[in-house]
Protein backbone atom coordinates (compact mmCIF):
# COMPACT_ATOMS: atom_id res chain seq x y z
CA UNK A 1 0.00 0.00 0.00
CA UNK A 2 1.39 3.65 -1.02
CA UNK A 3 0.91 4.92 2.32
CA UNK A 4 3.21 1.91 3.62
CA UNK A 5 5.82 2.69 1.27
CA UNK A 6 5.75 6.29 1.86
CA UNK A 7 6.01 5.66 5.68
CA UNK A 8 9.02 3.19 5.40
CA UNK A 9 10.61 5.48 2.56
CA UNK A 10 10.47 8.49 5.23
CA UNK A 11 11.92 6.31 7.91
CA UNK A 12 14.79 5.06 5.57
CA UNK A 13 15.47 8.52 4.67
CA UNK A 14 15.43 9.51 8.23
CA UNK A 15 17.99 7.00 9.05
CA UNK A 16 20.10 7.42 5.82
CA UNK A 17 20.54 11.05 7.13
CA UNK A 18 21.63 9.81 10.12
CA UNK A 19 24.20 7.61 9.20
CA UNK A 20 25.69 10.22 6.66
CA UNK A 21 25.55 12.74 9.89
CA UNK A 22 27.97 10.05 11.91
CA UNK A 23 30.08 10.75 9.20
CA UNK A 24 32.31 7.08 9.80
CA UNK A 25 31.47 5.45 7.04
CA UNK A 26 33.84 4.46 3.93
CA UNK A 27 33.27 7.31 1.31
CA UNK A 28 31.92 4.88 -1.22
CA UNK A 29 29.32 3.19 1.00
CA UNK A 30 28.65 6.88 2.09
CA UNK A 31 27.84 7.01 -1.56
CA UNK A 32 26.13 4.35 -1.75
CA UNK A 33 23.36 4.97 0.51
CA UNK A 34 23.51 8.82 -0.91
CA UNK A 35 22.41 7.20 -3.82
CA UNK A 36 19.67 4.82 -2.15
CA UNK A 37 18.57 8.27 -0.08
CA UNK A 38 18.29 10.38 -3.33
CA UNK A 39 15.88 7.74 -4.61
CA UNK A 40 14.23 7.51 -1.99
CA UNK A 41 13.20 11.21 -1.79
CA UNK A 42 11.92 11.31 -5.27
CA UNK A 43 9.65 8.52 -4.96
CA UNK A 44 8.16 10.04 -1.81
CA UNK A 45 7.95 13.57 -3.37
CA UNK A 46 6.71 11.23 -6.43
CA UNK A 47 3.82 9.48 -4.30
CA UNK A 48 2.98 13.06 -2.89
CA UNK A 49 2.45 14.60 -6.26
CA UNK A 50 0.39 11.59 -7.49
CA UNK A 51 -2.44 11.87 -5.06
CA UNK A 52 -5.16 13.47 -5.73
CA UNK A 53 -7.69 15.18 -3.34
CA UNK A 54 -11.06 13.28 -3.68
CA UNK A 55 -14.09 12.95 -1.41
CA UNK A 56 -16.20 9.98 -2.23
CA UNK A 57 -19.19 8.06 -0.95
CA UNK A 58 -19.54 4.36 -0.65
CA UNK A 59 -23.23 3.42 -0.61
CA UNK A 60 -24.77 -0.02 -0.60
CA UNK A 61 -28.02 -0.86 -2.59
CA UNK A 62 -30.80 -2.99 -0.85
CA UNK A 63 -29.02 -6.05 -3.24
CA UNK A 64 -25.81 -5.23 -0.90
CA UNK A 65 -23.89 -4.47 -3.99
CA UNK A 66 -21.41 -1.24 -3.68
CA UNK A 67 -20.86 1.56 -5.67
CA UNK A 68 -18.95 4.75 -4.99
CA UNK A 69 -20.17 8.33 -6.13
CA UNK A 70 -18.31 11.62 -5.38
CA UNK A 71 -19.54 14.03 -2.85
CA UNK A 72 -21.09 16.82 -3.52
CA UNK A 73 -23.32 19.07 -1.30
CA UNK A 74 -26.80 17.50 -2.32
CA UNK A 75 -25.26 14.21 -0.31
CA UNK A 76 -26.44 15.91 2.59
CA UNK A 77 -29.89 15.18 2.01
CA UNK A 78 -29.92 11.85 0.90
CA UNK A 79 -29.93 10.03 4.25
CA UNK A 80 -29.54 6.34 3.15
CA UNK A 81 -32.73 4.54 3.71
CA UNK A 82 -32.44 1.70 6.72
CA UNK B 1 -65.21 -17.20 38.21
CA UNK B 2 -61.77 -16.21 37.33
CA UNK B 3 -63.24 -15.04 34.18
CA UNK B 4 -65.28 -11.85 36.65
CA UNK B 5 -62.17 -11.63 38.88
CA UNK B 6 -60.22 -10.95 35.57
CA UNK B 7 -62.22 -8.11 34.25
CA UNK B 8 -62.72 -6.79 37.68
CA UNK B 9 -58.52 -6.72 38.41
CA UNK B 10 -58.05 -6.04 35.01
CA UNK B 11 -60.37 -2.98 34.98
CA UNK B 12 -59.10 -1.96 38.30
CA UNK B 13 -55.26 -2.31 38.30
CA UNK B 14 -54.60 -1.36 34.40
CA UNK B 15 -51.62 0.99 35.13
CA UNK B 16 -49.95 0.49 38.09
CA UNK B 17 -46.24 1.59 39.32
CA UNK B 18 -44.21 -1.31 41.88
CA UNK B 19 -41.14 -1.18 43.30
CA UNK B 20 -39.45 -4.82 44.49
CA UNK B 21 -36.22 -6.73 44.07
CA UNK B 22 -36.32 -9.59 41.33
CA UNK B 23 -36.53 -13.06 41.70
CA UNK B 24 -36.91 -16.31 39.69
CA UNK B 25 -36.27 -15.03 36.37
CA UNK B 26 -36.93 -17.58 33.36
CA UNK B 27 -36.02 -16.40 29.83
CA UNK B 28 -37.30 -19.44 27.58
CA UNK B 29 -37.17 -19.52 24.29
CA UNK B 30 -40.06 -17.77 22.97
CA UNK B 31 -38.49 -14.16 24.25
CA UNK B 32 -40.71 -13.60 26.94
CA UNK B 33 -39.68 -12.77 30.76
CA UNK B 34 -41.10 -14.11 33.82
CA UNK B 35 -40.23 -13.56 37.27
CA UNK B 36 -40.86 -12.49 40.79
CA UNK B 37 -41.35 -9.25 42.26
CA UNK B 38 -40.90 -9.31 45.78
CA UNK B 39 -40.52 -7.23 48.96
CA UNK B 40 -39.75 -8.17 52.41
CA UNK B 41 -43.41 -8.92 53.28
CA UNK B 42 -44.89 -9.88 49.89
CA UNK B 43 -44.35 -11.39 45.92
CA UNK B 44 -46.15 -11.10 42.84
CA UNK B 45 -45.44 -13.05 39.77
CA UNK B 46 -44.33 -10.80 36.85
CA UNK B 47 -44.40 -11.22 33.32
CA UNK B 48 -42.60 -9.35 30.44
CA UNK B 49 -44.15 -10.19 27.24
CA UNK B 50 -41.46 -10.56 23.97
CA UNK B 51 -42.20 -7.20 22.20
CA UNK B 52 -41.38 -5.53 25.70
CA UNK B 53 -38.46 -7.36 26.62
CA UNK B 54 -36.74 -6.51 23.12
CA UNK B 55 -37.11 -2.69 24.91
CA UNK B 56 -34.68 -3.68 27.82
CA UNK B 57 -31.68 -2.46 27.00
CA UNK B 58 -29.81 -3.78 29.97
CA UNK B 59 -30.14 -7.20 31.57
CA UNK B 60 -32.56 -8.29 34.07
CA UNK B 61 -30.63 -10.24 37.00
CA UNK B 62 -31.17 -11.76 39.96
CA UNK B 63 -31.81 -9.41 43.34
CA UNK B 64 -32.03 -5.79 40.84
CA UNK B 65 -33.78 -3.52 42.73
CA UNK B 66 -36.02 -2.26 40.15
CA UNK B 67 -39.06 -0.02 39.76
CA UNK B 68 -41.77 -1.69 37.09
CA UNK B 69 -45.41 -0.13 35.06
CA UNK B 70 -48.09 -2.94 34.08
CA UNK B 71 -51.07 -3.75 34.75
CA UNK B 72 -52.92 -6.51 36.39
CA UNK B 73 -54.34 -9.80 35.21
CA UNK B 74 -55.42 -12.96 35.92
CA UNK B 75 -53.91 -16.13 34.21
CA UNK B 76 -56.37 -18.63 34.11
CA UNK B 77 -54.98 -21.70 33.26
CA UNK B 78 -53.75 -21.56 36.73
CA UNK B 79 -55.87 -19.27 38.54
CA UNK B 80 -52.88 -16.90 39.64
CA UNK B 81 -52.60 -13.27 39.39
CA UNK B 82 -49.58 -11.74 38.19
CA UNK B 83 -48.69 -8.57 36.58
CA UNK B 84 -48.18 -7.94 32.94
CA UNK B 85 -44.52 -5.28 32.67
CA UNK B 86 -44.75 -2.69 30.33
CA UNK B 87 -41.14 -1.05 31.45
CA UNK B 88 -38.82 -2.27 34.07
CA UNK B 89 -36.57 0.38 35.18
CA UNK B 90 -33.09 0.18 37.36
CA UNK B 91 -33.32 1.42 41.02
CA UNK B 92 -30.87 3.70 41.56
CA UNK B 93 -29.20 4.39 38.19
CA UNK B 94 -31.06 5.26 34.88
CA UNK B 95 -31.55 1.84 32.50
CA UNK B 96 -29.04 3.03 30.20
CA UNK B 97 -26.33 3.28 32.41
CA UNK B 98 -26.63 0.50 33.68
CA UNK B 99 -27.35 -1.70 29.88
CA UNK B 100 -23.54 0.27 29.27
CA UNK B 101 -21.99 -0.89 32.39
CA UNK B 102 -23.71 -4.43 31.92
CA UNK B 103 -22.39 -4.69 27.94
CA UNK B 104 -19.10 -2.96 28.84
CA UNK B 105 -18.11 -5.48 31.82
CA UNK B 106 -19.43 -8.39 29.18
CA UNK B 107 -17.05 -7.29 26.12
CA UNK B 108 -14.16 -6.17 28.91
CA UNK B 109 -14.24 -10.12 29.95
CA UNK B 110 -14.46 -10.67 26.82
CA UNK B 111 -11.30 -8.82 26.06
CA UNK B 112 -12.42 -6.57 23.52
CA UNK B 113 -11.06 -3.73 24.75
CA UNK B 114 -7.61 -5.32 25.65
CA UNK B 115 -4.41 -2.74 24.68
CA UNK B 116 -2.73 -5.45 23.11
CA UNK B 117 -5.48 -5.22 20.45
CA UNK B 118 -5.20 -1.84 18.97
CA UNK B 119 -3.38 -1.49 16.24
CA UNK B 120 -1.13 1.03 14.94
CA UNK B 121 -2.37 4.38 13.47
CA UNK B 122 -0.99 4.55 9.99
CA UNK B 123 1.09 7.83 9.83
CA UNK B 124 0.49 8.50 6.37
CA UNK B 125 -2.99 7.52 4.96
CA UNK B 126 -4.21 7.81 1.70
CA UNK B 127 -7.20 6.92 1.97
CA UNK B 128 -9.62 7.93 4.69
CA UNK B 129 -12.44 5.83 5.36
CA UNK B 130 -15.03 8.12 7.25
CA UNK B 131 -18.45 6.50 9.76
CA UNK B 132 -20.89 9.06 10.28
CA UNK B 133 -24.02 10.62 9.12
CA UNK B 134 -23.66 13.61 5.77
CA UNK B 135 -26.36 15.75 7.86
CA UNK B 136 -24.44 16.19 10.80
CA UNK B 137 -21.91 18.85 11.87
CA UNK B 138 -19.17 15.81 12.24
CA UNK B 139 -18.55 15.55 8.64
CA UNK B 140 -18.16 19.15 7.66
CA UNK B 141 -15.87 19.17 10.64
CA UNK B 142 -13.89 16.34 9.57
CA UNK B 143 -13.47 17.24 6.09
CA UNK B 144 -12.55 20.54 6.56
CA UNK B 145 -9.91 19.52 8.85
CA UNK B 146 -8.49 16.98 6.54
CA UNK B 147 -8.76 19.37 3.81
CA UNK B 148 -6.63 21.99 5.52
CA UNK B 149 -4.40 19.27 6.31
CA UNK B 150 -3.53 17.31 3.42
CA UNK B 151 -5.74 18.98 0.68
CA UNK B 152 -4.70 15.91 -1.34
CA UNK B 153 -6.56 13.34 0.61
CA UNK B 154 -8.95 10.74 -0.76
CA UNK B 155 -11.63 10.40 1.71
CA UNK B 156 -14.36 7.72 1.61
CA UNK B 157 -17.66 8.44 3.29
CA UNK B 158 -20.15 5.15 4.20
CA UNK B 159 -23.06 7.66 5.40
CA UNK B 160 -24.99 6.28 8.07
CA UNK B 161 -28.04 7.31 10.52
CA UNK B 162 -25.97 8.28 13.87
CA UNK B 163 -29.02 7.68 16.11
CA UNK B 164 -32.00 5.50 15.87
CA UNK B 165 -33.06 2.11 16.00
CA UNK B 166 -30.99 0.84 13.16
CA UNK B 167 -28.03 3.09 13.16
CA UNK B 168 -26.41 0.48 15.34
CA UNK B 169 -26.39 -1.90 12.53
CA UNK B 170 -25.66 0.39 9.93
CA UNK B 171 -22.94 1.79 11.64
CA UNK B 172 -21.35 -2.01 12.14
CA UNK B 173 -22.35 -2.60 8.18
CA UNK B 174 -20.24 0.54 7.18
CA UNK B 175 -17.09 -0.44 8.70
CA UNK B 176 -17.37 -4.02 7.33
CA UNK B 177 -18.26 -2.12 4.28
CA UNK B 178 -15.26 -0.11 4.57
CA UNK B 179 -13.33 -3.07 5.57
CA UNK B 180 -14.08 -5.36 2.25
CA UNK B 181 -13.17 -2.26 0.22
CA UNK B 182 -9.36 -2.75 0.74
CA UNK B 183 -8.28 0.59 -0.07
CA UNK B 184 -9.22 2.25 3.13
CA UNK B 185 -6.04 3.20 5.29
CA UNK B 186 -7.64 4.34 8.73
CA UNK B 187 -11.39 4.75 9.40
CA UNK B 188 -12.86 7.93 11.34
CA UNK B 189 -16.34 6.64 12.89
CA UNK B 190 -18.17 8.76 15.14
CA UNK B 191 -20.87 11.96 15.47
CA UNK B 192 -21.32 14.85 16.73
CA UNK B 193 -22.20 15.83 20.48
CA UNK B 194 -25.89 14.92 21.95
CA UNK B 195 -27.58 13.38 24.65
CA UNK B 196 -27.11 9.97 26.01
CA UNK B 197 -29.55 8.45 24.10
CA UNK B 198 -28.25 10.31 20.80
CA UNK B 199 -25.33 8.81 21.25
CA UNK B 200 -26.48 5.26 22.57
CA UNK B 201 -25.84 3.62 18.95
CA UNK B 202 -22.22 3.87 19.74
CA UNK B 203 -22.89 2.10 23.13
CA UNK B 204 -24.79 -1.02 20.73
CA UNK B 205 -22.68 -4.37 20.88
CA UNK B 206 -23.04 -4.82 17.07
CA UNK B 207 -21.11 -1.19 17.03
CA UNK B 208 -18.52 -2.47 19.06
CA UNK B 209 -17.80 -5.65 17.65
CA UNK B 210 -17.82 -4.21 14.07
CA UNK B 211 -15.19 -1.90 15.52
CA UNK B 212 -13.23 -4.84 17.36
CA UNK B 213 -13.52 -6.78 13.89
CA UNK B 214 -12.30 -4.33 12.24
CA UNK B 215 -8.93 -4.95 10.23
CA UNK B 216 -8.02 -1.25 9.02
CA UNK B 217 -7.38 0.91 12.55
CA UNK B 218 -10.21 2.94 14.00
CA UNK B 219 -10.14 6.20 15.09
CA UNK B 220 -13.81 6.64 17.10
CA UNK B 221 -15.15 10.49 18.07
CA UNK B 222 -18.26 10.34 19.71
CA UNK B 223 -19.46 13.61 21.05
CA UNK B 224 -18.06 15.82 22.96
CA UNK B 225 -14.38 15.41 24.96
CA UNK B 226 -16.95 13.97 28.17
CA UNK B 227 -18.60 11.42 26.11
CA UNK B 228 -17.47 8.07 26.78
CA UNK B 229 -18.95 5.28 24.59
CA UNK B 230 -18.12 1.95 23.96
CA UNK B 231 -17.14 2.92 20.54
CA UNK B 232 -14.48 4.43 21.90
CA UNK B 233 -13.06 1.41 24.18
CA UNK B 234 -12.89 -0.50 21.31
CA UNK B 235 -10.93 1.66 18.95
CA UNK B 236 -7.81 1.99 18.50
CA UNK B 237 -8.08 5.60 19.28
CA UNK B 238 -10.20 7.76 20.66
CA UNK B 239 -10.27 11.20 19.64
CA UNK B 240 -12.34 13.39 21.86
CA UNK B 241 -14.44 15.33 18.90
CA UNK B 242 -14.67 14.52 15.14
CA UNK B 243 -12.66 17.28 14.50
CA UNK B 244 -9.22 15.82 16.72
CA UNK B 245 -10.23 12.48 15.12
CA UNK B 246 -9.26 14.02 11.92
CA UNK B 247 -6.43 15.87 13.27
CA UNK B 248 -5.14 12.52 14.86
CA UNK B 249 -5.17 10.46 11.55
CA UNK B 250 -3.36 13.30 8.84
CA UNK B 251 -0.41 14.62 9.48
CA UNK B 252 0.62 18.45 7.61
CA UNK B 253 0.87 17.67 4.11
CA UNK B 254 2.92 21.24 3.93
CA UNK B 255 5.29 20.13 7.42
CA UNK B 256 6.20 16.40 5.90
CA UNK B 257 6.86 18.05 2.85
CA UNK B 258 9.50 20.77 4.63
CA UNK B 259 10.50 17.51 5.73
CA UNK B 260 11.39 16.19 3.07
CA UNK B 261 13.49 18.58 1.67
CA UNK B 262 15.05 19.55 4.99
CA UNK B 263 16.17 15.84 4.48
CA UNK B 264 17.34 15.73 0.93
CA UNK B 265 18.83 18.83 1.59
CA UNK B 266 20.99 17.57 4.86
CA UNK B 267 22.02 14.38 2.53
CA UNK B 268 23.28 16.58 -0.19
CA UNK B 269 25.33 18.17 2.75
CA UNK B 270 26.87 15.38 4.47
CA UNK B 271 27.84 14.16 1.28
CA UNK B 272 29.12 17.16 0.13
CA UNK B 273 31.08 17.43 2.94
CA UNK B 274 32.72 14.02 2.81
CA UNK B 275 33.53 14.36 -0.12
CA UNK B 276 35.83 17.50 0.78
CA UNK B 277 36.69 15.66 3.18
CA UNK B 278 38.07 12.52 1.48
CA UNK B 279 39.25 15.27 -1.03
CA UNK B 280 41.54 16.77 1.78
CA UNK B 281 42.80 13.06 2.87
CA UNK B 282 43.47 12.53 -0.75
CA UNK B 283 45.42 15.93 -1.37
CA UNK B 284 47.81 14.66 2.16
CA UNK B 285 48.61 11.58 0.94
CA UNK B 286 49.80 13.11 -2.87
CA UNK B 287 51.86 15.36 -0.57
CA UNK B 288 53.21 12.55 1.55
CA UNK B 289 54.03 10.71 -2.09
CA UNK B 290 55.93 13.99 -3.59
CA UNK B 291 57.85 14.37 0.12
CA UNK B 292 59.07 10.77 0.07
CA UNK B 293 60.36 11.45 -3.72
CA UNK B 294 61.71 14.91 -2.68
CA UNK B 295 63.50 13.52 0.23
CA UNK B 296 64.80 10.41 -1.80
CA UNK B 297 65.91 12.87 -4.21
CA UNK B 298 67.69 15.06 -2.16
CA UNK B 299 69.48 12.23 -0.70
CA UNK B 300 70.93 11.14 -4.09
CA UNK B 301 72.05 14.33 -4.56
CA UNK B 302 73.42 14.82 -1.42
CA UNK B 303 75.32 11.65 -2.47
CA UNK B 304 76.75 12.61 -5.53
CA UNK B 305 77.80 16.25 -3.89
CA UNK B 306 79.57 13.79 -1.31
CA UNK B 307 81.52 11.73 -4.09
CA UNK B 308 82.30 15.24 -5.90
CA UNK B 309 83.67 16.47 -2.68
CA UNK B 310 85.82 13.56 -2.15
CA UNK B 311 87.24 13.51 -5.57
CA UNK B 312 88.44 17.30 -5.12
CA UNK B 313 89.76 16.00 -1.80
CA UNK B 314 91.48 13.59 -3.80
CA UNK B 315 92.75 15.61 -6.58
CA UNK B 316 93.74 18.34 -4.05
CA UNK B 317 95.75 14.90 -2.12
CA UNK B 318 97.21 14.19 -5.16
CA UNK B 319 98.10 17.37 -6.68
CA UNK B 320 99.81 18.13 -3.27
CA UNK B 321 101.45 14.97 -3.53
CA UNK B 322 102.97 15.56 -7.23
CA UNK B 323 103.97 18.99 -6.03
CA UNK B 324 105.70 17.46 -3.16
CA UNK B 325 107.22 15.09 -5.42
CA UNK B 326 108.46 18.04 -7.57
CA UNK B 327 109.77 20.28 -4.49
CA UNK B 328 111.94 16.80 -3.86
CA UNK B 329 112.92 16.31 -7.51
CA UNK B 330 113.69 20.07 -6.88
CA UNK B 331 115.47 19.40 -3.55
CA UNK B 332 117.65 16.56 -5.00
CA UNK B 333 118.37 17.85 -8.34
CA UNK B 334 121.06 20.38 -6.49
CA UNK B 335 122.85 17.19 -5.53
CA UNK B 336 122.44 14.46 -7.90
CA UNK B 337 119.66 15.51 -10.29
CA UNK B 338 120.00 12.69 -12.44
CA UNK B 339 119.60 9.80 -9.04
CA UNK B 340 117.09 12.49 -7.19
CA UNK B 341 115.23 11.72 -10.86
CA UNK B 342 115.42 8.30 -10.43
CA UNK B 343 114.49 8.49 -6.65
CA UNK B 344 111.82 10.55 -7.49
CA UNK B 345 110.65 8.78 -10.40
CA UNK B 346 110.44 5.63 -8.40
CA UNK B 347 108.20 6.93 -5.49
CA UNK B 348 105.87 8.18 -7.58
CA UNK B 349 103.57 5.53 -8.49
CA UNK B 350 104.55 4.17 -4.97
CA UNK B 351 103.01 7.19 -3.75
CA UNK B 352 100.61 7.33 -5.96
CA UNK B 353 99.41 3.88 -5.21
CA UNK B 354 98.80 4.76 -1.87
CA UNK B 355 96.86 7.81 -2.10
CA UNK B 356 94.51 5.91 -4.64
CA UNK B 357 94.47 3.22 -1.88
CA UNK B 358 93.24 5.60 0.20
CA UNK B 359 90.87 7.03 -1.95
CA UNK B 360 89.29 3.77 -2.19
CA UNK B 361 88.99 3.24 1.30
CA UNK B 362 87.38 6.54 2.31
CA UNK B 363 85.06 6.19 -0.81
CA UNK B 364 84.22 2.58 0.59
CA UNK B 365 83.82 4.13 4.25
CA UNK B 366 81.30 6.80 2.20
CA UNK B 367 79.38 4.11 0.34
CA UNK B 368 78.81 2.36 3.33
CA UNK B 369 77.33 5.35 5.37
CA UNK B 370 75.29 6.06 2.45
CA UNK B 371 74.31 2.62 2.42
CA UNK B 372 73.25 2.42 5.80
CA UNK B 373 70.74 5.75 5.67
CA UNK B 374 69.10 4.28 2.66
CA UNK B 375 68.51 0.88 4.60
CA UNK B 376 67.35 2.85 7.67
CA UNK B 377 65.15 4.79 5.78
CA UNK B 378 63.47 1.36 4.37
CA UNK B 379 63.73 0.01 7.70
CA UNK B 380 61.93 2.49 9.37
CA UNK B 381 57.99 1.28 10.81
CA UNK B 382 56.15 1.13 7.80
CA UNK B 383 53.01 2.39 10.54
CA UNK B 384 54.73 5.26 11.30
CA UNK B 385 55.42 6.17 8.24
CA UNK B 386 51.73 6.28 7.47
CA UNK B 387 51.16 8.08 10.27
CA UNK B 388 53.56 11.21 8.78
CA UNK B 389 51.56 11.26 5.82
CA UNK B 390 53.56 8.46 3.49
CA UNK B 391 51.64 5.66 2.02
CA UNK B 392 52.29 2.52 0.78
CA UNK B 393 51.92 1.47 -2.70
CA UNK B 394 50.89 -1.93 -3.69
CA UNK B 395 50.00 -4.17 -6.98
CA UNK B 396 46.46 -5.49 -7.23
CA UNK B 397 45.59 -8.02 -6.44
CA UNK B 398 48.84 -9.01 -5.70
CA UNK B 399 49.37 -7.08 -2.56
CA UNK B 400 53.13 -6.62 -3.52
CA UNK B 401 54.80 -3.36 -1.63
CA UNK B 402 56.61 -0.99 -4.59
CA UNK B 403 60.14 -0.08 -4.64
CA UNK B 404 60.92 0.93 -8.33
CA UNK B 405 58.80 2.65 -10.73
CA UNK B 406 60.12 0.32 -13.21
CA UNK B 407 58.30 -2.69 -11.35
CA UNK B 408 55.17 -1.27 -12.44
CA UNK B 409 53.47 -0.59 -16.15
CA UNK B 410 51.21 2.37 -17.37
CA UNK B 411 47.46 1.30 -16.69
CA UNK B 412 48.37 -0.79 -13.81
CA UNK B 413 46.31 -0.53 -11.01
CA UNK B 414 47.82 0.30 -7.40
CA UNK B 415 46.33 0.54 -3.91
CA UNK B 416 47.74 3.19 -1.48
CA UNK B 417 47.29 2.26 1.88
CA UNK B 418 47.01 5.37 3.97
CA UNK B 419 47.13 5.67 7.78
CA UNK B 420 43.29 5.69 7.54
CA UNK B 421 42.32 3.93 4.69
CA UNK B 422 42.94 3.08 0.90
CA UNK B 423 43.06 5.00 -2.14
CA UNK B 424 42.82 2.67 -5.72
CA UNK B 425 44.93 4.31 -8.47
CA UNK B 426 46.24 4.09 -11.90
CA UNK B 427 49.43 4.70 -13.25
CA UNK B 428 49.52 7.34 -15.57
CA UNK B 429 53.23 7.97 -16.44
CA UNK B 430 56.45 6.45 -15.28
CA UNK B 431 59.53 8.22 -14.68
CA UNK B 432 62.18 6.16 -13.96
CA UNK B 433 64.25 8.27 -11.84
CA UNK B 434 66.99 5.14 -11.44
CA UNK B 435 69.96 7.11 -9.88
CA UNK B 436 67.87 7.37 -6.77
Amino acid sequence: MAAVKFEQAMARLEAIVGELEKSDLPLDESLRIFEEGIRLSKNCLKILEEAEHKVEVLVQDKNGKKRIHAFSADDESDEPSA
Amino acid sequence: MTGLLRTSIEEQFSDIWLEGELSNIRAPGSGHIYCTLKDKTSQIRAVLFRSSALKLRFALQEGMQVIVRGRLTVYELRGEYQIVLDTVEPKGVGALQLAFEQLKERLAAEGLFDQDRKKPIPAFPRTVGVVTSLTGAAIRDILAVLRRRWPTLHVLIAPVQVQGESAGRQIAEALAALNDWGFVDVIIVGRGGGSLEDLWSFNEEVVVRAIAASHVPVVSAVGHEIDVTLADFAADLRAPTPSAAAEAVVPVLAEIVERLRELTLRMGQMMLRHCAFERQRLDAGIRGVTDVRFRLQDAAQRTDDMVDRLRELLQRLLTSGRERVHEAQRDLSGLNPILAIKQGLATVPQFSKRLEGQMGTILAQHRHRVHAMLAQLNTLSPLAVLGRGYSILQTVPAGQVLHRASDVEVGQELEAQLASGRLHCRVTRIVDDSSV
